[in-house]
């Protein structure tokens, strides 16, 4: 929890920042929340020259905090380095977090030890973007999937053969396919498997870490509606990373924004989407191209100056102040850290610039 | 005259699965210093088109069929020696592709990569290619260029590579710019400033501009026409103004309908059924019709010409004949 504290210890608010608004942190999760991941933080070793010199560390996800409500889907959007892929991994122990703790179900996960992490990979899983690097192209799909199950012991005999069918079929594929290997299906059928793989241990809640940003429109959509049928059928939620705005809108109810390691904004996703808060999102929004024309509907588009920096040693204060195009953006930014903080009713946004709700200076209830 | 006319262009494969039709009889003007898109999902043959009109497809297994045509100002490259067609690489058309790191020599300083690029067209001493190299990054945007021009590709940014590889390519003042899916491998606001600064340096250098990609969005923001390609052929093509708003081949709009949008959200996304069919064995008829929402027994009989809509808007499409059957077709499954 330490990471946490040191978000809240600011140096005194002066002149027009706003530090004011409830923090993030200290929201208490929904009593139904599946998923509550508090401080989540991991380092990454940098290494130099040619025997591997530890020369320092990337801080890559940076005290993290967020919950996914059962049956929910939070949807988790950034650029390249903004640490989300990280942040999916680290919360399934599939890395090990460098600090934070990830609770599931009301377990500590974070404590779990071998036998306890199995337990619970049978409850979370992950569907990874390219199915075909995470395929075995030596088995066929009948073989993967059955691996899966006679690894967390779940079925025998003639009823695995039954299982992988049924869950063929679920995912909207055949009997037929069941016998045949990897590089005879398609992009999208490929990633049916690798749902269908997911779904074997029949879990509560799926990382689909960018699953559809290697397919084709069509085919992206047909998978879409796959994941949406499969939540509702079966009460499944999902962590959903993509770098893709347009695609996070459609599939989530709550977007997390992240930036250079950190969440900068989060909110319901009609509402952020509608009203985006922080600078960052905005310009995230205005630059997504969208195959319309029509005047007046889309916002004039923000092209941010400068490339994303390079995470190993991110700007101080503010990561995106150096692009930041706010107009109040002053020396502040560049030395306050700014807090997860309340800007519109359940709406959150990590901008010293951009006024908290309830306004300034009215207590908060 | 327009600048470029491909006319009834092949492209075939041959392969041990047999002959992949990959472009198959593609026919569409550029005129000079407009920007033309080419739209479709993988296997459409939108790359494979860019590259013919190269000549950079590699025989055997690749062969551009007898019968195809590519002019430039009037000029047919496919009937041009290889050491003349090398001279209207860079000087005429230029390329740019998605990956800049791998079309970016690794050992060599980027702004040599850029002077030698003028010293192949260009007599220039190295002085003076070197200036002019540090004068082309300048244009591109990159900061500080008299500085960045001694770096080496790893040191930059994929933005900033993406940036060089413009600069390589504008370097000898082309007519035309090809630039195969230039954004898709860079984040979205990295992709907002290569696209500004594509159609700036279009407007300001009066070049044209043919952008290949999948993504229709990045078509609307920069170009004033588009072709959308499906299984070797064009289906629809128009200004994007008319394209956009009212698009006419199933197709197309299975393609509009199935992008989730930030504005519009549904409960679920509009889909194409089915899958792309493969090169070596298209549908008879259109191709599009075992796919297609419309489709009557003509779709398997015969494929329709492309036929006008509107102002250059064209639909390869029987529903233009037959209108009635769009709406019938409408009203028997209402909000597909």
């Amino acid at each position: 929890m330490t990471s946490i504290a040191s978000a809240i210890e600011l140096p005194p608010a002066k002149g027009d920042s706003d530090e004011g608004g409830r923090r993030f942190e200290e929201v208490p999760p929904p009593a139904d929340a599946l998923v509550t991941v508090r401080g989540l933080t991991r380092d990454f070793p940098v290494q130099r020259g040619l025997f591997g010199r530890r020369s320092g560390q990337v801080r890559a996800v940076d005290g993290v905090t967020f919950w996914v409500g059962r049956g929910q889907t939070l949807g988790l959007v950034g650029e390249s380095g903004s640490g989300k892929t990280t942040t999916g991994r680290a919360l399934l122990r599939l890395i090990e977090p460098t600090a934070g703790e990830i609770r599931f179900d009301g377990q500590d996960v974070s404590a779990m030890d071998r036998e306890a992490l199995r337990r619970f990979r049978r409850k979370a899983q992950i569907v990874f973007q390219d199915p075909y690097g995470s395929l075995d192209p030596r088995m066929t799909v009948a073989d993967t999937i059955s691996e899966v199950l006679h690894v967390h012991r779940l079925t025998r005999g003639p009823a695995t053969r039954e299982r992988v069918l049924d869950l063929l079929r679920l995912v909207g594929l055949s009997a037929e396919h069941a016998a045949r290997y990897p590089h005879e299906f398609s992009g999208g059928q490929r990633q049916r498997i690798g749902i269908a793989r997911a779904l074997a241990v029949e879990p509560q809640f799926i990382v689909c870490d960018e699953p559809v940003s290697a397919l084709d429109v069509s085919v992206q959509a047909q998978v879409l509606n796959l994941l949406r049928d499969l939540q509702r059928q079966l009460g499944l939620s999902y962590l959903f990373i993509a770098h893709d705005l347009s695609v996070i809108r459609h599939v989530s109810d709550w977007i997390a924004v992240m930036y250079l390691g950190r969440i900068v904004e989060l909110a319901a996703a009609a509402e952020l989407a509608r009203e985006p808060r922080h600078p960052y999102t905005r310009a995230l929004l205005s630059a997504v191209p969208e195959p319309r024309l029509e005047e007046g509907s889309a916002p004039a588009r923000i092209v941010l100056r400068g490339d994303i920096p390079d995470p190993a040693s991110p700007p101080a204060g503010c990561p995106f102040h150096p692009r930041c195009q706010h107009p109040l953006r002053d020396a502040d930014c560049a030395r306050i850290r700014p807090p997860l903080a309340e800007k519109a009713k359940d709406h959150f946004a990590a901008c010293i610039k951009t006024p908290s709700w309830p306004a300034s200076g009215a207590p908060a209830a | 005259m327009p600048l470029l006319e491909v006319a009834n262009l092949r492209t075939y494969f041959h392969t041990d699965g047999g002959t992949a039709r990959a472009v198959d009889g593609v026919s569409f003007t550029l005129n000079e210093g407009e920007a033309v898109g080419i739209v479709g999902e993988s296997g459409c043959g939108k790359s494979v088109t860019s590259l013919s009109i190269l000549r950079l497809i590699a025989a055997p297994p690749g062969e551009i069929v007898e019968g195809s045509s590519v002019r430039l100002k009037g000029r047919e490259l496919l009937a041009l020696p290889e050491k003349q067609m090398r001279e209207v690489r860079g000087n005429d058309i230029a390329m740019i592709f998605q990956e800049p790191m791998t079309s970016l020599n690794p050992v060599h300083k980027v702004g040599e990569q850029i002077a030698e690029a003028i010293r192949v067209h260009r007599k220039a001493d190295r002085r003076e290619a070197w200036s002019r190299a540090v004068e082309m990054l300048r244009l591109v945007g990159i900061p500080a260029p008299d500085q960045r021009a001694h770096d080496y590709p790893h040191q930059l940014s994929g933005g900033q590579r993406q940036r060089v590889m413009i600069a390589i390519a504008l370097s000898c003042d082309p007519d035309l710019l090809i630039a195969d899916e230039p954004t898709t491998a860079l984040d979205v606001t990295i992709q907002a400033q290569i696209l500004d600064l594509l159609s700036e340096l279009r407007q300001r250098l009066g070049m044209a501009l043919l952008l290949i990609t999948h993504d229709l969005g990045v078509v609307a923001g920069v170009c004033d026409r588009v072709i959308v390609m499906y299984a070797g052929r064009i289906v629809e093509e128009g200004p994007v103004e008319s394209v956009f708003a009212d698009p006419r081949h199933p197709y197309t709009q299975g393609l509009l309908r199935a992008i989730p949008r930030l504005d519009a959200p549904a409960e679920r996304l509009a889909t194409i059924p089915g899958q792309v069919p493969s090169p070596a064995a298209w549908p008879p008829g259109c191709r599009f019709h075992p796919r297609c929402p419309f489709a009557w027994a003509d779709c398997a009989a015969a494929e329709p010409a492309l036929q006008d809509v509107s102002g250059g808007h064209r639909s390869r499409c029987w529903l233009e004949r037959h209108p009635e059957r769009r709406q019938a077709a409408a009203s028997r499954s209402p909000g597909s």
